[in-house]
């Protein structure tokens, strides 16, 4: 399993520091958040859209997750259309969609590719023991650092382990029915997996008290700011800043 | 003659009061010794090794690592930092993102300067034959690789001591020869548990048995 498949890549995008992308990111999210009107909102677009641009990511996946958000924008914007009060545009039996819900409807949906183009140029981009490395130098609380970089690394293991589990369930020709066998049977399945979950961490942690762990976590990596980080963070700063005062 | 390294006198264990695994274990681990070490299924031999580096303590008997007897955690911990434990599994092991800092772990808790342990996990590395997989991602190694790279985490602590637990089950032939040509290539005392007799008399001075919950010849 891959987990993150746009993070193997060389662009300008890839080369910023981690803890850049974490700030930039973090930054742009909330000030895009906190927009009212369409200009910022598009604004904050362009910039998402040229940041995927200059990341060089494969359409396929790319076009992929955007259409994924966009099918369940295209149901909040029906719903909301329909249910924001205002005048009335156009009508289908009893519902009537109004212009002040589809302006929303429009606003929200600029905004959300908006961040999702943003956070998956910038973030995406960053092998997960990076983030959490960045995330560690950015004194995120220790515990949180860690619980990430211990789910990236097993999420694998227990995802082979899950593998496992279902190719022996189906090898004595299980498939899935709408019964009380299958319920059953998916229960234990979910519960086993959770049971060598369990197990797995005890081993892990008897291997880490082997190595002398006594509750501190060692950090080696070392990151060094550059100038790319400069440029890159004084023109972001300036959008960001910008789309904060036009809201 | 020197005293022995490892010590256990009467020991036994349970973790189920009416199933003991071990009854009254008596073994001795001499200088310059490899023992091989193998036994059924759920013989408890696993259990042998975590009893040495005190993961489990006996519910009776004496266990002697490095001329003192230990009882409590605190006795332990210099246990572990000179006894070094390949664990069955190498992904129980292997729980850093990338190989560097996996095989850093160890000798940055024992407290080593960093440019000191770089050094280490260069050196470890290189007696395992995995020279420049330092920025590799673990979870994307091969199984033999992963069995190595956890060899050289263990190695990075300098340990006197190894107790390896099942070093080559399931590797191909390929793999199990380059992590029998590295224990070869080693000078420390140690532990082998394995099922594979071919591989025990390969590196291994002595095969013992462990056998209604004893270790025997």
């Amino acid at each position: 399993m891959i987990i993150a498949p746009f993070s193997m890549g060389d662009s300008p995008v890839h080369r910023l520091d981690p803890r850049v992308r974490v700030v930039a990111s973090t930054a742009f999210a909330v000030a895009v958040a906190l927009t009212r009107a369409p200009g910022p909102a598009t604004l904050a677009i362009a910039a998402g859209c040229a940041l995927l641009v200059i990341a060089r990511l494969a359409p396929g996946p790319l076009l992929l997750r955007f259409a994924r958000l966009n099918v369940f924008l295209a149901l909040l914007a029906v719903l909301l259309a329909a249910a924001a009060p205002g005048d009335a545009l156009w009508a289908l039996g009893p519902v009537t969609f109004t212009e002040t819900g589809a302006r929303m409807a429009l606003l929200i949906a600029l905004k959300a590719n908006a961040i999702v183009a943003a956070l998956t140029a910038l973030l995406a981009t960053t092998d997960a023991s990076e983030l959490g490395h960045a995330l560690w130098r950015l004194r995120v609380p220790p515990k949180l650092t860690y619980l990430f970089l211990f789910t990236v690394r097993y999420l694998d293991v227990l995802h082979r382990e899950f593998g496992r589990l279902r190719a022996a369930i189906a090898a004595r020709a299980f498939h899935v029915r709408c019964d009380r066998h299958t319920l059953r049977t998916l229960g234990y399945l979910v519960g086993m997996l959770l049971v060598r979950a369990f197990d797995r961490s005890e081993r892990v942690h008897e291997a880490m008290l082997c190595r002398g762990f006594s509750g501190k976590f060692p950090v080696m990596a070392v990151y060094r700011l550059g100038g790319g980080d400069a440029v890159f963070g004084l023109v972001w700063s300036v959008i960001v800043v910008a789309i904060l005062v036009w809201r | 003659m020197d005293a022995p390294l490892i010590v256990l006198e009467d020991v036994c264990f349970a973790y189920d009061a009416e199933r003991p695994v071990l009854r009254g274990v008596d073994f001795r681990l001499e200088r310059g010794r490899r023992i091989g070490l193998t036994g059924a299924n759920g013989s408890g031999k696993s259990t042998f090794l975590k009893l040495i580096v005190g993961l489990l303590r006996p519910t009776r008997g004496r266990v002697c690592v490095l001329g003192e007897e230990r009882r409590v955690e605190r006795e332990f911990l210099p246990v572990r930092q000179r006894v070094g434990f390949l664990f069955q599994d190498p992904d129980d092991q292997l729980f850093c993102p990338t190989v560097e800092e996996d095989v850093a772990f160890g000798p940055l808790n024992q407290g080593r300067p960093p440019a000191e342990v770089r050094e280490l996990v260069t050196d470890a590395l290189a007696v395992v034959g995995l020279e420049g997989f330092e920025h590799r991602i673990t979870y994307r190694l091969s199984g033999g690789e992963k069995r190595l790279v956890a060899l050289a985490g263990v190695l990075a602590m300098r340990p006197e001591i190894l107790l390896l637990d099942e070093p080559v089950a399931g590797l191909d032939e390929a793999a199990q020869a380059r992590i029998t040509a590295t224990l070869c290539g080693l000078r420390h005392e140690m532990i082998i548990v394995s099922h594979d007799q071919q591989f025990l008399d390969a590196t291994a001075t002595t095969t013992l048995h462990i056998r209604d919950g004893r270790v025997q010849a």
